[in-house]
């Protein structure tokens, strides 16, 4: 055992080692409750686990529709997690990604005959315009008037989703239909199973591929830069910030913007790489799930993708399971993780404290 | 088109949509008034109805199902409770948890039950008052007849009263406004957060039932953003239950006018965001600032 007087500090009172263990604690516990609706639908935990993880892990269909729902749920994830670590709570990545994949269709459709070298960009740019400009009004409206991000984020979601109802079923779609026309053929992401047969039938695209690259963007940006620096410090206490000279209110609308646009990036996945067009009610509730994902990633970019990619099982898990228990399970599952893992943030610490003054009262009897 | 609108049947639809609302609403202002966000009033009315609609069909009693709606939204809003009060977690996110729980289980339990995802069986409606006045408009007779509609004018008047001139009223807003001071002259700060949002599940799990039995079952997702708009209502009136209440009539009065002009030439998703851009100008102050009771969200830690 380490020596009390050289190292203060417990391993397990370390904020690494907690950030770490409490997302993994509240996982299995989570999985635990689940054991317990499992049982009262009559059926064997144990068996429908099994299922879940080899029907989602075991087979490269399975990693290959759990890597599609991954993908939106990094880019909602990555807009959370860069608005948490500003101070700010983002709750319209609903709204952003709704405007930034419509977006994408609109310009996309708008583009046919430019090459794929200019039109990939340009409707990636598009999505991210589209989000940005749905993080910028929450955040004007914060930095400016003092209305709090969080209710106007909600309320945003709402408008968006009304104003993209308004635009496909009156404006831009194929008629007797809630979509738009295709985008151009060159605006396309090719899918996986283009070059990897194994792949075959499964959706799931090299837009991937611009999620990871955005996770290393925001871990670049948020840890390497003076922008970053300047927003974590306003995140941690804004007042300092004001005090150090950094401009609360213009790190308040950039943080916002910056997250809406990544946000607004989920039409990658949806629009340019499965669907080729923007339908009304693509998404169910990813922007949502993005809190879920930032949180049990401790809004750490590369904790947001392994986040995303256990929800992204749990999403097509609850497909696989469901001749032996009704799919909601994991929509339960999902809602017990965020739970346990705000509430461990209290209660695994108390815990730890507990423990080990326990333990220096037994060493010191 | 204008004696459209002030039909009797016009008026019946406004109040049908502004029941729920204003249940929900209330509720929103007893929990926050207390210094607890409540985003969980989505999750609270899903639950509600849900309940309402089981205990109406096992036991064949509306009255039972009524009461089986109010412990549906209770005990989702006691889950909230814990966790924002003792535990002492984040609010918000806690509410949407909740929201995103309440969508899960009541899907899956309805496939325990009835073997399926969408709906339930049919259940009977609450029995009506018989008003002698609309005989020529049974739906309209049956929808000011029906006692809910009574109880929440009743709650509405009641709420301004106890919140503003009783002392139970007066201890809920000094925790939520600031707790350090209603600690110090010896109101139990926890107590009383336990009140504002348990009060706010037995409204909220009213506005299910409203729901459940005007509809006569349940359907999946039925409480569909009713709770956001409960909560943008209590931002437009400020806090208060008359101004709530008059938020939601008037969400309501919108509400009822697209639903008259569906299929006309004023597209109905605009004035679907009527409640939603009046929030967002109330609360940028460009009309009368809005602002929350100042320990809002905030837990409240007791110093040693």
């Amino acid at each position: 055992m380490a020596d009390p007087v050289k190292s203060k500090r417990h391993w397990l009172e370390h904020p690494a080692t907690q950030n770490f263990l409490i997302p993994i604690f509240a996982v299995i516990l989570s999985f635990a409750v689940g054991a317990i609706f499992i049982l009262i639908v009559g059926q064997n935990p144990f068996q429908v686990y099994s299922v879940l993880f080899s029907e989602t892990l075991g087979t490269s269909y399975g990693v290959g529709q759990l890597l599609f729902k991954t993908t939106p749920l990094i880019f909602a994830g990555l807009s959370v997690a860069i608005c948490f670590k500003g101070g700010l709570f983002n709750i319209g990545a609903e709204g952003q990604l709704q405007i930034g994949a419509f977006m994408t269709a609109l310009v996309g459709m708008y583009t046919v005959g430019v090459p794929a070298f200019l039109e990939i960009p340009l409707l990636v740019l598009a999505g991210m315009v589209g989000g940005g400009i749905w993080g910028f009004i929450p955040g004007y409206l914060k930095a400016k008037t003092g209305a709090h991000e969080v209710i106007n984020t909600i309320m945003l979601n709402f408008i968006a989703a009304a104003l993209v109802s308004f635009f496909v079923t009156n404006l831009f779609n194929v008629p007797a239909t809630v979509h738009t026309p295709d985008i151009a053929p060159t605006g396309r992401i090719p899918r996986f199973d283009t070059i990897f047969s194994s792949f075959s039938g499964s959706p799931v695209n090299f837009s991937i591929l611009i999620a990871v690259l955005a996770a290393v963007a925001v871990w670049y940006y948020v840890d390497k830069t003076r922008y970053g620096y300047e927003l974590r410090v306003v995140g941690l206490n804004s007042k300092a910030a004001e005090y150090g000279g950094i401009s609360v209110s213009k790190n308040i609308i950039l943080s916002m913007t910056i997250g809406g646009a990544i946000a607004g990036l989920v039409g990658t996945n949806y629009v340019m790489g499965y669907k080729y067009y923007f339908e009304e009610g693509f998404s169910t509730g990813t922007g949502f799930m993005g809190i879920a994902v930032a949180l049990l990633g401790n809004n750490n970019p590369f904790g947001v993708i392994l986040a995303a990619l256990l929800f992204g099982m749990l999403e097509y898990g609850g497909l696989v399971i469901n001749t032996m228990v009704p799919k909601e399970l994991v929509s339960i599952l999902q809602a017990i993780v965020i739970i346990f893992v705000i509430s461990s943030n209290k209660i695994f610490r108390k815990i730890v404290v507990n423990f080990l003054k326990k333990r220096t009262l037994r060493v010191n009897d | 088109m204008i004696s459209q609108i002030f039909s009797l049947a016009f008026l019946a639809q406004t109040i049908r949509i502004t029941v729920p609302y204003s249940l929900a609403s209330l509720g929103g202002v007893y929990s926050e008034r207390g210094g607890v966000v409540n985003i969980a009033l989505e999750g609270i009315i899903l639950n509600g109805a849900f309940c309402a609609t089981v205990g109406t069909y096992y036991t064949g009693s509306p009255w039972f199902g009524l009461l089986c709606g109010i412990a549906g939204g209770l005990l989702v809003a006691a889950i909230h409770a814990v966790i924002s009060i003792h535990v002492k977690a984040d609010q918000i996110i806690s509410g949407i948890a909740l929201n995103l729980f309440a969508v899960g289980i009541t899907k899956f339990v309805l496939e325990l039950l009835f073997q399926s995802s969408s709906n339930s069986p049919r259940i009977a409606g609450l029995p009506y008052i018989k008003l002698g006045f609309i005989q020529n408009q049974p739906d309209v007779a049956h929808l000011l007849g029906n006692p809910l509609v009574l109880l929440t004018v009743l709650i509405v008047v009641a709420s301004h009263f106890i919140i503003f001139k009783t002392r139970f009223g007066l201890r809920l807003r000094s925790v939520g406004e600031n707790p350090e001071a209603a600690d110090t002259v010896g109101i139990n700060v926890t107590w009383y957060r336990y009140y504002g949002v348990l009060i706010s599940g037995v409204l909220a799990g009213l506005a299910g039932a409203w729901l459940a039995f005007d509809q006569h079952s349940f359907t999946d997702g039925m409480s569909a953003g009713r709770g956001y708009i409960a909560l943008a209502a209590m931002i437009v009136g400020k806090w208060n239950p008359l101004g709530a209440a008059a938020a939601c009539l008037l969400f309501g009065f919108a509400e009822s006018l697209q639903i008259q002009l569906q299929g006309g030439t004023l597209p109905t998703q605009f004035i679907q965001m009527i409640p939603y851009l009046a929030t967002i100008i109330v609360l940028a102050g460009f009309i009368g600032k809005s602002v929350a009771p100042g320990a809002d969200g905030i837990p409240y830690e007791k110093e040693k």
